[in-house]
């Protein structure tokens, strides 16, 4: 050792102080006393800082965790970045705002049919168009998300403008242009083949087709077009395929279409909505309506992204969200799924919904603006931002907001909402999700569309980890305990010496190895001879108890010929035998039971679901990495307890057995408690054999023939594909610091109980 | 204990219950020892050469099929399953029938290295002498017989030729010979270009983000210019030295027949190794079991890791095992020391036990995550953004990588360590440290003199347990900086020499890879299993080697004590 090393030199050079008391007084000797004293002091600091900084970082661990999660539970706020006159206030009175990506540019529809761009931070006017079709009667905001408006005129036709930009580099500056681009073509389509004017207008446009819905003189016009990529200028043919007209029982004060053209909103003022389902041109009455909820008038009508709920704004404040839901008779039906208020008996002005989350804000009479999340039923935010509104949006990145005054100013807010999909509501209650019968628990964090709504209920993986947790238990538990007992109290001394280490040795096999085993090895053996796997367990236990029996009344010779405190070594062969005969079994017994795959037979005649990485083979596994642990803290209790006391219980006749029970478990309990605790603890965080051998399928069924997915196991499968910051990610991490509170919990608590067991033992 | 044979007196006397408690001794025991033997069976007769048969018989489809193959493995199968997958089998036959799994290998030919055989089909194999088994750097292993040996398309050993086999050892030995050469050229030749190519890059982007131009700076512009073009030139001879290496290595080719009878032209050089498995002696067969083993042990992964070796798999265990060493040894025996040594030993210091000992409860996955977190995005982003813009936007130290994965793992096994130190600490009889506080020794001397050298067992002892804690641990790593495959180790001879930021390949998580990940399960199956048991080899080794050094210390202080 280095440190040695140096040490040695030094005493041979302090030696000579050693001869005479005058020694220590001389200057040298007093330099080398401070420089020792200083070392010391120093050394103190430096261990006093680096150990109190190590066990700072250990703690760390939990504070960065809750860092990380604490965004998901703030709420939005919100900052006004810029205010100015509204652009090109002759144009006409405003339809539609809306802002660019990055902030930079904003546009405005007019009611005279006029496309302004504009700087979004200064109000400056970029660009001026008019809608090549004139001033527009009517108008529909047909996709948010791209920009996309549909225009009626009083000709009875309508147009298709997308409000697109042009973005260059130069070097390395992002430079915007304004782009007006017809989805339909620059020509307007006919709706109305009488030429009526459009009071009202919907559309709908996918890729091969676009349904057009027009208002009439109170009419509903339908127009179902064909499109066709055109040879000639590489843009969209639209082809009327066919039309139709009909009168609705409500006035159309709104009219929506979804964006596949299969569901026709027609609501009015009241509330009433009528619902059609079209196919192509056909409108087919569906089902008529309320959707306000104490007769109150409807304010706004709007799809949440995606198209699939509503959003009714109502004159007292209310938002209601609707869906359609599959009813027993297999007709869908619009329910009522989840309400908001933003400011009770304020009459809400308009409704926008977020261009890429299933999120939407609100404006009032009062000038207030709302910010609300559907799925998370959250409210996010609720501030007054001016005397009155009349028209706003959100930003493409639900970063901002823009919004007019009634006094013809625009104001620019800044929007810090980064996370209103997640409430603890949402994580551990049941939520209803769009297009699901019923609210549920379900865990789906991510999906091939891009308007999908994310699922990140932690109950059923939280369920579970608690599942397979059990199952581990129910192996282990037993067998620890019992093996620890007869370890610390009956075996014998010699053969104690070989058999601990060899349990403990378990615990260091790493899991990896064991969850490959159970998903490659036993999980195919089990589902070829399921019925084993259940025979082993009686089998095994009667071959004991009959040995046992059958050793105590053999002829003492034989008896004795083994050691008291040596019968595990005897029963080793006896295990083996009675595993291999259960095996043996099988064959004969699924075949004249259980049509000769017991597998196959749950699944087709008793109807249980049988996955071939089922909780059973995780049960095993981990049952199997648990076992060490309980064993190894139980036999330390057990062993610990002092030997007078079962000594004195033996003196006064009670038997081995009675002694066992009586005295040295009532004794050790608290340890074995402990030693259950902590076992729990493992089996709740192991993550190679859960994700080696289940499906991972998240599912809340407590079936043993079933798989599942643990916390542990979804952070190890989705932490690595998780962008950064996301929701997904925080969420993620909430996930671990469950487990981390979770696991932190049951092992103080053991450790608690075991520090006060010592203590009880040494004053035993 | 009573004499009279009634099993309600013996069920009284509570002794059946002491025989269930032997019994779960006895089960545990038999699981810990069985599944080690499972795992050593299968891992180890892996690399015993398996007997190649050859049996012909009459198919399914009615029609006549030879087989060659070796049999990997045997189960009784019910018939009724058989008949489900559309075996045409006599209702009076047996109710259970052997079925084999026979690797036939030629990936190329049939598209499958693996088939089930009935016993009763291929009841009539034999073994032919002069079977070839020709493992391949790609479509796994050929089994056939060898027709011709070629050179540049011309026959060397005929049909006729009884030597033809030795003729085709002696070129393959070439070949490997050859291809060791270029592969050398290609990985530390051309990778020593290439990296200084980057550095060259990352220089140039570094001169311009520090606002530099070839205008106004030429001499740094045109000093990194010409040792670009030195490099350039160096390449220039690399590159027509492995032409020239690639030519020779093309020169030979064998002619192999497979079962179906088709024969097959393969080159030599896209071999890496033929034997005759059935004309093996004994003495034969050991030397091979030795050779593939050792090739298991030394060799690169080849075929997706399905097959040759997994030298970069235990490199990287050992790397990162060692750099989380140099991590944690320093860390946790100064909080130990200090916890043990210069706390006052009130609630608070006992809390903060508790607390570290709970820390070892805390799911591995935890940690993994907050190296994620915190290690690999924060401080990771936070070095890039100060120390390497010049490598913007492709991360350096802002991707998981050994460093992290190091750094996880040792706050992982930071727990193991106090604890066993302190352990080690606390078994010193206070008179010896007051014997030396009296001698006149400061604090600090005591420590380092006399405490430390003496708690040294307990110091080892943890650091052992935490070694063999992070070799096995797969969850957080996967996280934080382990990868299927590794482009390059994480030690070359490049400067710095130690790349602490790439991402290096594990033993436990090749298990999980290849075993569960990997496109031919089948195939790499006893690769996963030998893999397995080296990864246990070398826990339970190391474990032992803890548990031997910890009873030593206790024997030497017991001795002290009395």
């Amino acid at each position: 050792m280095v440190l040695g090393i140096s040490y040695q030199k030094e005493v041979f050079v302090s030696e000579p102080r050693m001869d005479s008391s005058a020694g220590y007084n001389t200057s040298a000797a007093k330099a080398r006393q401070k420089w020792r004293l200083l070392q010391d002091k120093v050394a103190t600091s430096l261990v006093t800082v680096g150990g109190l900084s190590v066990i700072g970082a250990v703690l760390l661990i939990m504070f960065y965790l809750f860092y990380v999660v604490a965004p998901l539970f703030a709420p939005a706020s919100m900052e006004e970045v810029g205010e100015y006159p509204v652009p090109a206030i002759e144009a006409g009175e405003t339809l539609h705002i809306s802002l660019e990506e990055k902030l930079a540019m904003g546009t405005r529809i007019t009611d005279q049919g006029q496309i302004i761009y504009f700087d979004a931070k200064t109000g400056e006017v970029n660009q001026r168009t008019a809608l090549t079709g004139g001033e527009a009667t009517a108008w529909f905001p047909v996709s948010e998300y791209t920009n996309t408006h549909a225009f009626g005129f009083d000709n009875g036709t309508a147009q298709l403008v997308t409000l697109a930009y042009k973005t260059s580099y130069i070097d390395g500056v992002r430079q915007l242009a304004p782009k007006i681009e017809y989805p339909l073509g620059e020509d307007a389509l006919e709706i109305d083949e009488d030429g009526g004017q459009i009071s009202g207008i919907a559309a709908a446009v996918e890729e091969d087709e676009a349904t057009l819905v027009g208002v009439v003189d109170g009419d509903i016009v339908l127009a179902y077009y064909t499109l066709e990529e055109s040879f000639m200028t590489e843009g969209l043919e639209a082809e009327l395929d066919d039309s139709s007209r009909f009168t609705p029982s409500v006035s159309p004060d709104y009219l929506l279409i979804d964006p596949v053209g299969e569901w026709l909103y027609v609501a009015d003022k009241s509330g009433q909505v009528e619902v059609f389902r079209l196919y192509g041109a056909e409108a087919q009455l569906n089902e008529l309506t309320q959707l306000t909820t104490n007769g109150e008038a409807l304010t706004d009508l709007r799809f949440l992204r995606g198209g699939i709920s509503l959003l009714a704004a109502t004159a007292n404040g209310e938002i209601h969200q609707w869906f359609p839901v599959r009813d027993q008779q297999n007709d869908y039906k619009l329910a009522l799924v989840r309400s908001f208020e933003a400011e009770a008996g304020v009459a809400i002005t308009a409704l926008t919904t977020e261009h890429r989350r299933k999120g939407f804000a609100t404006i009032d009479t009062d000038g207030s603006l709302g910010v609300f999340y559907t799925t998370s039923q959250r409210t996010l935010m609720q501030e007054k931002i001016a005397e009155d509104l009349v028209n706003f949006n959100i930003g493409p990145r639900s970063d901002a907001v823009l919004a007019e005054t009634n006094d013809g100013k625009l104001k620019l807010i800044k929007l810090d909402n980064e996370h209103p999909e997640i409430s603890i509501s949402s994580i551990w209650g049941k939520v209803w999700y769009e297009s699901y019968p019923e609210p549920a628990h379900i865990w789906q964090s991510s999906a091939a569309n891009d308007d999908f709504e994310p699922k990140f209920s932690l109950t059923p993986l939280a369920f579970g980890t608690l599942k397979a947790a059990f199952y581990a238990m129910l192996l282990a538990l037993p067998l620890a305990v019992a093996g620890a007992v007869y370890t610390a109290y009956f075996m014998a001394p010699s053969m104690r010496k070989v058999v601990k280490p060899v349990i403990e040795i378990m615990e260091a096999l790493p899991t990896v190895i064991l969850g490959f085993l159970a998903g490659l090895w036993l999980a195919p053996l089990m589902e070829d001879q399921l019925l084993a796997a259940f025979l082993v367990v009686p089998m095994v236990l009667l071959s004991i108890l009959i040995f046992g029996f059958v050793w105590e009344r053999a002829p003492e010779k034989v008896r004795l010929a083994i050691p008291e405190g040596w019968q595990p070594a005897l029963l080793m062969p006896i295990i083996v035998i009675a595993g291999w005969a259960a095996f043996a079994l099988d064959n004969p017994l699924e075949n004249a039971f259980f049509a000769g795959n017991t597998a196959q037979w749950l699944t087709n005649v008793a109807g249980i679901d049988y996955d071939q990485r089922n909780a059973l083979v995780v049960g095993f596994a981990m049952g199997f990495a648990v076992i060490p642990t309980i064993f190894s803290i139980t036999e330390d209790a057990v062993f610990g307890v002092p030997k007078h006391l079962s000594n004195g219980s033996l003196a006064l006749g009670a038997t081995p057995w009675q002694t066992l029970v009586r005295v040295v478990l009532p004794t050790a309990s608290p340890g074995m408690f402990s030693a259950v605790m902590i076992g729990t603890g493992r089996a709740v965080g192991e993550t190679m054999i859960v994700l080696m051998a289940t499906g991972n399928t998240p599912v809340m069924d407590f079936n043993i023939f079933e798989g599942m997915r643990t916390l542990s196991a979804n952070i190890a499968v989705e932490m690595p594909e998780s962008e950064v910051g996301s929701s997904h990610y925080r969420i993620l991490f909430l996930a671990g610091l469950v487990l981390f509170i979770f696991t932190f919990m049951f092992n103080t608590i053991a450790e608690l109980v075991r520090q006060r067991l010592r203590a009880k033992y040494s004053s035993l | 204990m009573s004499q009279k044979p009634s099993v309600k007196t013996w069920f009284e006397s509570g002794s059946p219950w002491v025989w269930l408690n032997a019994g779960g001794v006895a089960i545990s025991v038999v699981l810990v020892v069985g599944l080690i033997g499972l795992i050593a069976a299968r891992g180890l007769g892996h690399f015993w050469p398996a007997p190649v048969f050859e049996a012909s018989f009459v198919n399914q489809q009615g029609q006549q099929e030879t087989l060659i193959g070796e049999i990997r493995g045997s189960e009784e199968i019910k018939a009724q399953r058989l008949r489900e997958a559309g075996f045409n089998l006599p209702a009076d036959g047996p109710e259970t029938y052997t079925r084999h799994q026979v690797k036939t290998g030629n990936r190329d030919l049939v598209g499958l290295d693996f088939r089930f055989a009935l016993e009763k089909e291929i009841a009539g194999r034999y073994y032919p002498e002069d079977i070839v088994v020709l493992e391949r750097t790609e479509w796994g292993s050929f089994y056939g017989y060898l027709v011709e040996v070629r050179e540049n398309g011309t026959v060397v050993a005929g049909a006729d030729d009884p030597n033809r086999f030795q003729v085709m050892q002696e070129r393959l030995e070439r070949v490997l010979e050859l291809r060791e050469q270029s592969k050398h050229i290609e990985k530390v030749d051309i990778g020593a270009v290439n990296h200084g190519l980057e550095r060259i890059r990352l220089k140039t982007r570094g001169l311009e983000l520090d606002g530099k131009t070839p205008e106004n700076a030429p001499q740094a512009f045109a000093r990194l210019a010409e040792q670009r073009a030195e490099l350039d030139a160096d390449y220039k001879v690399l590159e027509e030295e492995l032409v020239k290496l690639y030519h020779q290595l093309n020169r030979d080719s064998v002619l192999m027949r497979a079962m179906d009878g088709r024969e097959v032209e393969i080159e030599l050089s896209k071999a890496v190794f033929a034997f005759q498995p059935n004309a093996y002696s004994l003495l034969g067969k050991i030397g091979h079991y030795f050779e593939k083993m050792w090739e298991f042990v030394a060799d690169e992964p080849r075929e997706a890791n399905t097959e040759g070796g997994i030298f970069p798999a235990i490199f990287g265990t050992i790397m990162m095992v060692l750099v989380m060493t140099v991590l944690v040894t320093p860390f946790g025996v100064v909080a130990a020391l200090y916890l043990r040594e210069y706390a006052s030993q009130g609630t608070i210091t006992r809390l903060i036990r508790v607390a570290v000992n709970n820390l070892a409860g805390v799911p591995s996955i935890v940690y993994g995550v907050f190296g994620l977190g915190f290690f690999v995005y924060f401080l990771g982003g936070s070095i890039d953004a100060l120390f390497y813009p010049e490598a913007a936007p492709s991360p350096v130290f802002g991707t998981p990588g050994l460093m992290w994965a190091s750094l996880t793992l040792a706050l992982l096994t930071l727990p193991v360590v106090i604890v066993s130190t302190e352990e080690g600490l606390a078994r010193i009889p206070s008179a010896v440290r007051e014997g030396s506080l009296a001698l006149g020794a400061t604090r600090i001397e005591t420590l380092m003199r006399v405490v430390i050298p003496m708690a040294s067992p307990g110091i080892m002892t943890g650091l052992i347990l935490a070694v063999a804690r992070a070799a096995g641990e797969v969850a957080p790593l996967m996280l934080v900086g382990v990868v299927k495959l590794a482009p390059s180790l994480p030690l070359d001879g490049n400067f710095p020499f130690l790349h602490l930021d790439r991402k290096f390949m594990h033993l436990g998580f090749h298990i999980y890879d290849v075993g569960f990940q990997s496109p031919n399960v089948e195939a790499a199956r006893p690769l996963v299993y030998a893999t397995a048991f080296l990864l246990v080899l070398l826990i339970i080794g190391l474990n032992l080697a803890a548990v031997s050094i910890r009873n030593r210390l206790r024997e030497k202080y017991r001795a002290m004590e009395n």
